[in-house]
């Protein structure tokens, strides 16, 4: 049944033939059943919470991503050095989902702190993609994004600060949506990016996402960044007529001068798709961006991701809490503390992040990322002047096999493959839904639209859902 | 050859008068070891600062009372450095666009007034406490996240008294906007002091050097005194000053290496995205600015030159500022601004001094002080009559006017006492007797007069009036 769409098992809790409990178990045991083989979960819940509430959510399970402060249940962040961390607070989102009544099944791995992109990178190991077992999920949101795909869960939450949502959603054949910035509260995200990070969700329908979206955002006091209110019920507007929205293309995303026989089949199955939407009154159009402009948008991601994460978890020291390494005196305790607390590649993003912050190096670097950051954002705004939105393939390859990347920042460059971070730059809504199968491995598009048009983008993904034919997919792969 | 000149500028952070931290809602204020806490101040995962408004109002105040030039739009950095007094990993501060910038503050040398210009006042939050033991520290943060206002003058100082001038005007100035309770005994102002010695007719400086965290005044000038010396030793043997931090240790009297230019930290300041810039806009600076009240500087002046009291006591009543808007009531309901003062410095502060009182003790209203010292001025009551009056009203706790009307106002109407001394003319005609055989009866009869009147004539005009009835016998 927790395969099934939230409003299918709203129906089945409503005339009473299953209960909460039922779904909690069926979840859980799934979880637990699937756990060996796929590795979705840091943390599986033992009990039920019991919450009294009249809400589309409430009986509906759910996975959490392990980067959301739960008070009283181990919070990890997928990282040694928090191995031990039970937090003290709840996160705004999370006290919105129990308040709502919605039943957590588990907290969800990540890849270390929320940076990578491979679901490689957890302290408690790999997380496998449930079409195939010997290729990765993508990242960060891996068991957010596995955990849906294998039909534990309708829904999960996850953290977008470059694509985390998005990416794994589409490797795993399923719907990631990443909100206007501010329109869901981060307090109770573990930092990565403060100026880039988000809370979405990974559902296997726009609507499900649309009912998970309509609980959780809002203003938060405890969020500055966050938006006031648009009081607009995202589920009562997904099927609003989109005859005559305007998407654009990128022409330099969709270049393929190597000939890659993998990527012209992604790129067919873009074309495909947008031939039906063209069919359901969408109007479409390719636009030409500056190469050099859109080749800027990784460095500079690179640039302002890492020197932000250096400075937001400057407070994992072990002195207040996480797993504290003795030593001869207070710097040794920090320094041992966070030798052994993170992985290599964390340390290689910190080490970058605190290089293009010295004096010496900011305005060349790190002020520079964020002028060019600045930049691309403007033409974008230009462009979302004519258009409602802009759309393309998710990703430019399938899910990688393990031997086949890692979270190294590597040096080959695609636009294709880093064009979802132009979201996030942003600020802009945007949503990664399944759109067919590529080497029998599910492929995305995605569809980025107006910063605070929520609503419309997932208004406009669900019209296109709907005749794309992928929704509610679930993996075959058992 | 000529003189070294120091220079010398100052770095003072005070804490903020709040009910909650500057970016959280645990309380600002005393408390048990590590109990003003919440999950922010001690740098939990996933925790976010949110502004307090009435820190920024307050700076505000302090920026505009500094006459600095305040920015359109509030922004905070982050400065990134790892201590465990900094739950964090940074301290939230304002790096690149401070709450106020280029004011000044005035100050009164012996040599005349002295304009103190000021680079920024900046707001920011404190660290928490640490005390190191042999083989362990302590850590409150009760502390962590209190706001603190830090205030940094340009190298313009060119004494230990000056200095001390400067902090005791800024501390005024705190104290008058009730931005903060500005004591250094209890940290809550402390001082960074930079000097450096260059000749007279030198344009340039000399090299700098920083001594942190001093927590007194005194301190600050013993400080001053003793850099100066040393430097002006190492200068005049020849040798080079360092670029340095040092640490004055009072038991030894002089400062000690800390760390050199070269170990500097590269704090690493960049903005902080979790709060966004946020427009001041016109109308909170205007309720700000309206709620000005006019400080130290400028009252005293307006004492001395407008209402020609002493400087001394100008000084006095200007010191704090409840008792200067004491003064200013009293004399707005029309006394004498000196009589006011002479009475305020001359006799209320020593009779408070002697019985531990302070002004909210003393419940005399301005509307009835002013009376009284009216009708002192006008000679209607003696001076020892008023304090008397003054006396009684305080130990008592009565009111002023029905004291004085049940002493009886003092007889001044010179018809009125020559009526009385008429009458004790005639009932004494004994003494008339013995003055018309030249007798020196005028003590004996002031004395018939005052016990007639229950001593409340006006002694001189007594004097005056007798001898010329007198004269008429």
């Amino acid at each position: 049944m927790t395969e099934l769409f939230i409003d299918d098992m709203r129906k089945e809790l409503d005339n009473k033939s299953v209960t909460s409990s039922d779904l909690f178990n069926e979840a859980r045991d799934k979880a637990l059943k699937y756990q060996d083989e796929y590795n979705s979960f840091v943390t599986i819940m033992d009990k039920k919470e019991e919450m009294d509430s009249n809400t589309k959510l409430s009986g509906i399970p759910y996975g959490l991503k392990d980067n959301i402060s739960t008070k009283g249940i181990l919070t990890t962040g997928s990282s040694n050095i928090l191995k031990d961390y039970i937090p003290v607070y709840d996160a705004t989102v999370y006290r919105k989902l129990k308040e709502a009544g919605a039943v957590l099944v588990g907290k969800t791995v990540l890849d270390e702190l929320a940076m990578g992109g491979t679901g490689t990178t957890g302290h408690t190991g790999i997380v496998r993609n449930p079409w195939d077992k010997d290729r990765m999920i993508g990242g960060s949101s891996s068991g957010s994004a596995s955990s849906v795909a294998l039909g534990i869960v309708p829904f999960s939450i996850g953290s977008d600060t470059g694509d985390s949502i998005r990416k794994p959603a589409s490797y795993g054949g399923v719907v990631g949506f990443k909100p206007t910035y501010g329109r869901v509260s981060r307090y109770g995200l573990f930092a990565f990016a403060s100026s880039l990070d988000t809370v979405g969700v990974i559902a296997r329908s726009t609507r499900d996402i649309s009912y998970v979206m309509d609980i959780i955002k809002g203003h938060d006091d405890r969020d500055m960044t966050s938006l006031p209110d648009d009081n607009i019920l995202y589920s009562d507007n997904i099927n609003n007529e989109i005859k005559g929205k305007k998407l654009f293309y990128i022409k330099e995303a969709l270049e393929n001068k190597s000939g890659n026989k993998e990527l012209e089949q992604i790129i067919d199955n873009f074309y495909k798709t947008i031939d039906k939407a063209r069919e359901i009154g969408f109007i479409i159009d390719e636009v030409s961006i500056d190469k050099e402009l859109l080749e800027t948008i990784y460095p500079a991601y690179n640039v302002i991701s890492c020197a932000e994460a250096t400075s937001n978890n400057s407070n994992l020291t072990g002195i207040c809490f996480g797993n504290r390494i003795d030593g001869k005196d207070i710097n040794d305790i920090m320094m041992k503390t966070r030798t052994e607390g993170f992985s290599e590649l964390i340390k290689r993003r910190f080490v970058i992040g605190s290089y293009v912050l010295q004096k010496e190096n900011q305005d060349k670097l790190f002020l520079n990322a964020c002028r060019v950051r600045r930049l691309i954002v403007d033409r974008f705004n230009e462009l979302f002047k004519e258009y409602d939105g802009y759309i393309l393939p998710s990703t430019e390859r399938i899910a990688p096999r393990f031997n086949e990347a890692s979270d190294k920042l590597g040096d080959d460059y695609l636009i294709l493959g880093n064009h979802l971070i132009i979201g996030n730059f942003g600020g802009y809504p945007s949503i990664s839904i399944p759109s067919g199968f590529v080497n029998n491995m599910p492929v995305g598009i995605s569809i980025t639209g107006r910063a605070k048009e929520d609503y419309l983008v997932l208004n406009m993904a669900n019209k296109l859902e709907e005749v794309l034919g992928y929704k509610g997919q679930v993996s075959k792969s058992e | 050859m000529s003189k070294y000149v120091p220079v010398i500028g100052l770095e003072v952070h005070s804490e903020l008068k709040s009910n909650s931290k500057n970016f959280s809602s645990s309380k600002n204020g005393e408390g048990e070891v590590n109990t003003n806490l919440c999950p922010l101040d001690l740098g939990y995962p996933g925790t976010l600062p949110v502004v307090n408004k009435e820190a920024v109002r307050k700076s505000l105040m302090v920026a505009m009372a500094l006459n600095c030039n305040v920015p359109e739009k509030l922004c905070f950095d982050r400065k990134n450095y790892y201590y465990p007094d900094l739950p964090k990993g940074y301290q939230i501060t304002q790096f690149g666009s401070p709450i106020g910038v280029h004011g000044y503050v005035m100050i009164d040398t012996d040599s005349g007034p002295k304009k103190i210009s000021i680079q920024d006042t900046h707001l920011e939050e404190d660290t928490a406490n640490m005390d190191h033991m042999s083989t362990y520290s302590l850590i409150d943060y009760n502390r962590a996240g209190v706001p603190l206002l830090e205030t940094v003058t340009d190298p313009c100082i060119n004494s230990a008294d000056e200095a001390i001038l400067f902090l005791e005007a800024y501390r005024n100035i705190l104290l008058y906007l009730d931005a903060s309770d500005a004591r250094a005994d209890l940290g809550q102002i402390r001082v960074d002091v930079n000097v450096s010695l260059k000749r007279e007719e030198d344009s340039k400086l000399g090299t700098r050097v920083e001594m942190k965290n001093i927590n007194s005044f005194k301190t600050v000038r013993e400080a001053i005194i003793s850099e100066i010396d040393r430097q002006t030793k190492i200068l005049e043997s020849g040798g080079v000053i360092e670029q340095e931090t040092r640490r004055y240790d009072e038991n030894l009297g002089t400062s000690v290496f800390m760390r050199s230019k070269v170990d500097a930290v590269d704090y690493k300041y960049y903005r902080e995205s979790n709060i966004p810039e946020i427009k001041l806009r016109d109308s909170f600076i205007d309720s700000v600015k309206n709620c000005l009240p006019i400080l130290e500087y400028e009252r005293r002046h307006k004492y001395i030159d407008v209402y020609g009291i002493g400087k001394v006591d100008a000084y006095t009543l200007t010191k704090d500022k409840k008792l200067s808007d004491y003064f200013e009531k009293i004399i707005s309901y029309g006394s004498n601004p000196v009589d006011t003062s002479n009475m305020i410095v001359g006799f209320l502060l020593g009779y408070m001094n002697k019985n531990f009182l302070s002004l909210e003790d003393i419940k005399i209203n301005e509307d009835d002080f002013s009376s009284v010292i009216k009708m002192m001025s006008d000679g209607k009551i003696s001076n020892k009559q008023a304090k008397d009056i003054f006396t009684k009203a305080i130990e008592e706790d009565k009111n002023v006017m029905d004291i004085a009307k049940e002493m009886g106002s003092q007889i001044s109407d010179k018809e009125e006492i020559r009526r009385i001394i008429n009458e004790v003319f005639s009932e004494n005609t004994k003494v008339i007797e013995d003055y018309k055989n030249g007798k020196n009866v005028n003590g004996f009869i002031m004395g018939l007069i005052m016990k007639k009147t229950s001593g409340k004539v006006n002694p001189g005009i007594t004097n005056m009036v007798l001898k010329e009835e007198l004269e008429k016998l």
